[in-house]
């Protein structure tokens, strides 16, 4: 086990390297850069001022040279400056904004799993029934609609039309001087939209997941086993066929770690969260480099700390995989 | 919609000219006219007070405004700092803290004697120390700044005593005026001697304007701003308490939020102006003003096509093409033509210069002389080759793309076939603007108050990164360029600008298309509004107030 373990970060690394060597090359071949999307066909900007700028941020070096460069800062955890006027280092833009995000995708992780996974159980075992219908039916819906669409249909119902909560943001303007209660009470209220649009997105998908995981494991024979010895119905479902139905979840589950910092560009950006979605697509837009590569990596990262803690969880929770255990029978 | 969006930004950074967002989702509901009774009836007493919330779709990075090129930055500037001059609303400059200014009759020397009464918020005497401090620092190359290029003009800065500032330049330089009306001072006290770019100052600011950033927590990192009205206001009263700028990325969301009071002030597309504003519901509690925008959309032609070189072809596209019907399918009325590069509300405006209604009879007849006739097929030819190009804009910006189909299908009917191509911002710059590596194109300029225009139309300006893309070389202009950069006299200076449209009516480097109007709304609780050609925008910080009954926000400590 200790021995896979250390196998598996050391392999972390040259795929890491290789990330970040594609993502810069891919990056700097994007047309533009920081200098001249600031400073494009402004008739005020004069030309001196713009090789001022360039220099500034060190866009006059060769690619291989500036990757070294940005390479040897991160090796000491320097992640550099943004390029955008403010030029704050990126680590702190990132951090400024990595809690609501956090925040926000935890929240709608816990509610998803928690609804997808009873929606799944109850659409396999009364597999035709009406419900198992319709969540079919919502599960297409859900796929099928824009949420950005479904967002603005419901800021105006909830905000325009009834009034019941606020458009966008995470605070009232005069929520500086609320108590404690009113304060977290309106904060909630701000959530509820965005947070709703998150998890009806993502239910769609894991209670359709959940429904075959499910519907697989009750063909297999040691349900049929369980039900032959007569064993009640839920204890067939619920102590047999359920532990085993939720083993592939546990992927799912490594996989959205990523994903809990990666943040939605359209929900951020429609309800004005301030979180890293929107940081990283104007980072993007703006070809803010440092900040693009900091987030690409540390997405990078999580993403593959998801995936070893998916296949480690997998390990521990079913028996019949054994990592490092050599042939066995 | 959202690459749409934050196109605007970038090119509203840019310095293009953009007029509303171009949200075409004009949906049912028509123009309200039923009067409504007034929910705002008195105009007073004036009285301190309330606050002012406006969305913005990006976030100020940096209060000093030569390190920030955003609007948002701008704006941010604007509310805490002082210039020497400034534009009025009939864009004309006046003093700001400048008491007088002389120019010296060979026009190389600017001195600038200072009012003595502007303070810092932080009680330190604002003087010429600042003025010379702030220049310095433009001018220092480890500044990163875009906008040093006038201030590098200036051959020495001096400061003669603590209110008189002096410039001097090699030769004369006219919007040199404008460059000072720019220039908002830093304090020399605070930031001498410091890293500007990486100085907290950037973000906790002491300034000299009407409003104030009373402590770093109210700029809450991608929400919004708060600033406070300055009690010691060296021009006056300040009378709206905070002005808060919140960041909604989202343009729909802005709407939905000024219609339910979570904004009380937005620009408008012209659907949501002219379409979902008309309730009764919106007009009773909005004013909605409109005036014209400072910029100017156009088709410009690549000179060194040699079918486009001969200006009666170009006199011919601009016949052919129906301004109005652009302004009225693009723009739903809002916006008014132009057929020289000078907004019509500008003191050097020429009225009397040629225009061109449209006439497609007329184009035929200009075609003809330079030789492109009508075949059989109603193909415009010459030599056996058909007239055929390709006009590309900017992806992302509907308005523009829709004005290129206008365009396209009035061009068909006289039989020239056009194809439209929109391209991603850094493309098109880069692989087509700068290479010259297109037919026809369809940008906008933004006019800045001075009515320079030098390097969009000089004939030394035509190399690559430079603005005058479309390679028009002309003697007449280049000359009358220069004086006019050089000459102070205001009625030499109309003189020359009067002829400058004059001579770009008739040579038609790009077909003008039109100036669109700037859609505004703002609730209607706030009084003193003085709407002027050029914008209600104007001295707002003195003028604007919520009478005691109307206020919102109640006032805090």
């Amino acid at each position: 086990m200790t021995a896979y373990l250390v196998r598996r970060v050391l392999l972390m690394i040259p795929t890491l390297l290789f990330i970040t060597v594609v993502s810069f090359v891919v990056m700097r071949l994007a047309p533009g850069d920081p200098v001249q999307l600031q400073t494009e066909l402004n008739p005020r900007v004069s030309a001196e001022a713009r090789e001022r700028l360039i220099a500034y941020h060190g866009l006059d070096k060769p690619i291989h040279v500036a990757y070294f460069i940005w390479l040897r800062n991160v090796l000491t955890l320097d992640f550099g400056r943004s390029s955008a006027p403010d030029g704050r280092p990126v680590i702190e833009k990132i951090a400024e904004r990595l809690p609501i995000t956090l925040f926000i995708n935890v929240i709608s992780f816990v509610l998803v799993l928690g609804l997808a996974v009873p929606i799944g159980i109850l659409s396999a075992t009364r597999q035709g029934s009406w419900l198992d219908r319709l969540t079919t039916l919502y599960v297409f819906v859900g796929y099928a609609m824009p949420s950005f669409w479904l967002a603005l249909l419901l800021m105006i119902l909830f905000g325009v039309r009834l009034g019941w909560l606020p458009i966008s943001g995470l605070h009232s303007l005069d929520a500086y001087r609320m108590g404690p209660f009113e304060y977290w009470l309106d904060f909630g209220k701000h959530l509820v939209l965005p947070v709703f649009i998150g998890v009806f997105g993502g239910l769609a998908g894991l209670s359709r997941y959940a429904r075959s995981s499910m519907l697989e494991v009750i063909r297999q024979d040691y349900v049929r086993v369980a039900r032959a010895k007569g064993l009640p119905e839920t204890r067939v479902i619920y102590r047999h066929a359920l532990r085993n139905a939720l083993l592939p979840l546990l992927t799912i589950f490594g996989l959205s770690i990523p994903g809990f910092i990666g943040g939605s560009v359209i929900i951020e950006s429609i309800f004005a969260i301030p979180g890293l979605g929107q940081l990283f697509y104007q980072s993007v837009l703006s070809r803010d480099y440092n900040l693009v590569m900091a987030s690409l990596v540390i997405g990078a990262v999580l993403t593959m700390v998801g995936n070893l803690l998916a296949d480690l969880s997998y390990a521990v929770a079913n028996p019949q995989i054994r990592l490092g255990a050599k042939g066995g029978d | 919609m959202l690459t749409r969006r934050d196109m605007l930004r970038l090119l509203g950074a840019s310095g293009l000219a953009l007029g509303g967002a171009g949200c075409s989702n004009a949906g049912a509901g028509g123009r309200e006219s039923t009067p409504v009774a007034d929910l705002y009836p008195i105009d007073g007493p004036r009285a301190i007070g309330d606050a002012m919330v406006s969305g913005s779709i990006g976030e100020a990075s940096t209060f000093i405004w030569f390190l920030g090129g955003e609007s948002a930055s701008s704006a941010a500037s604007a509310a805490i700092s002082n210039s020497l001059l400034r534009y009025n609303d009939r864009i004309e400059l006046e003093r700001e803290v400048a008491e007088s200014v002389e120019v010296t009759p060979d026009g190389e020397t600017i001195t600038f004697r200072m009012r003595r009464d502007v303070r810092w918020t932080d009680g330190h005497p604002c003087t010429a120390d600042d003025v010379l401090f702030t220049y310095e620092a433009l001018v220092d190359p480890a500044t990163p700044t875009p906008y040093s290029g006038d201030y590098l003009l200036v051959r020495k800065a001096e400061v003669l005593d603590p209110y008189t500032f002096r410039v001097h330049y090699d030769k004369p330089f006219a919007p040199a005026l404008e460059s000072w009306a720019f220039c908002r001072f830093i304090p020399a006290h605070l930031l001498r001697g410091k890293d500007l770019p990486r100085d907290p100052y950037n973000r906790n600011p002491v300034g000299t304007g009407p409003y104030m950033l009373r402590r770093p927590e109210d700029w809450v990192p991608g929400q919004q701003m708060t600033l406070w009205r300055n009690p010691d206001y060296w021009e006056g009263t300040v009378w709206i308490e905070r002005q808060v700028t919140r960041i909604i990325p989202d343009l729909n969301t802005q709407f939905l939020e000024l219609k339910t009071g979570g904004i009380d002030a937005m620009g408008l597309t012209p659907p949501q102006f002219r379409f979902q504003t008309g309730t009764r519901e919106f007009v009773s509690h909005f004013e909605k003003y409109r005036y014209l925008s400072s910029g100017y959309t156009f088709l410009g032609f690549n000179l060194r096509d040699p079918r486009f070189q001969d200006r009666r072809v170009r006199q011919a596209f601009a016949y052919a093409i129906d301004k109005d019907e652009i302004i009225r399918g693009v723009y739903l009325g809002y916006g008014k033509p132009l057929s020289a590069p000078t907004r019509p509300d500008h003191w050097t405006y020429n009225p009397n210069v040629r225009t061109y209604p449209y006439d497609p009879a007329r184009a035929l007849e200009l075609f003809a002389e330079v030789g492109w006739k009508r075949d059989a097929n109603g193909r415009l030819v010459k030599d056996g080759k058909p007239f055929r190009f390709e006009i590309i804009t900017n992806q992302g910006n509907q308005q523009r793309i829709r004005t290129a189909e206008i365009i396209q299908r009035r061009l068909a009917e006289i039989g020239i076939e056009v194809s439209v191509r929109p391209i991603e911002w850094a493309a098109f710059i880069n692989e087509f603007v700068d290479k010259g590596r297109f037919e026809a194109l369809i940008l906008g300029w933004n006019m800045a108050p001075d009515p320079d225009q030098f390097i969009i139309w000089h004939s030394s300006q035509t190399g690559p990164k430079q603005f005058n893309f479309v390679h028009f070389k002309n003697p007449e202009v280049d000359r009358l360029l220069e004086e006019g950069r050089s000459t102070f006299d205001r009625e030499k200076r109309k003189a020359i600008y009067w002829r400058f449209q004059e001579v770009m009516a008739e040579e038609q480097p790009y077909v003008f298309l039109c100036v669109p109007e700037a859609l505004f709304a703002i609730h209607k609780r706030f009084k003193g509004i003085v709407p002027a050609p050029s914008g209600v925008g104007y001295l707002s910080h003195l003028r604007w107030f919520v009478p005691p009954p109307y206020q919102k926000w109640t006032r805090t400590a």
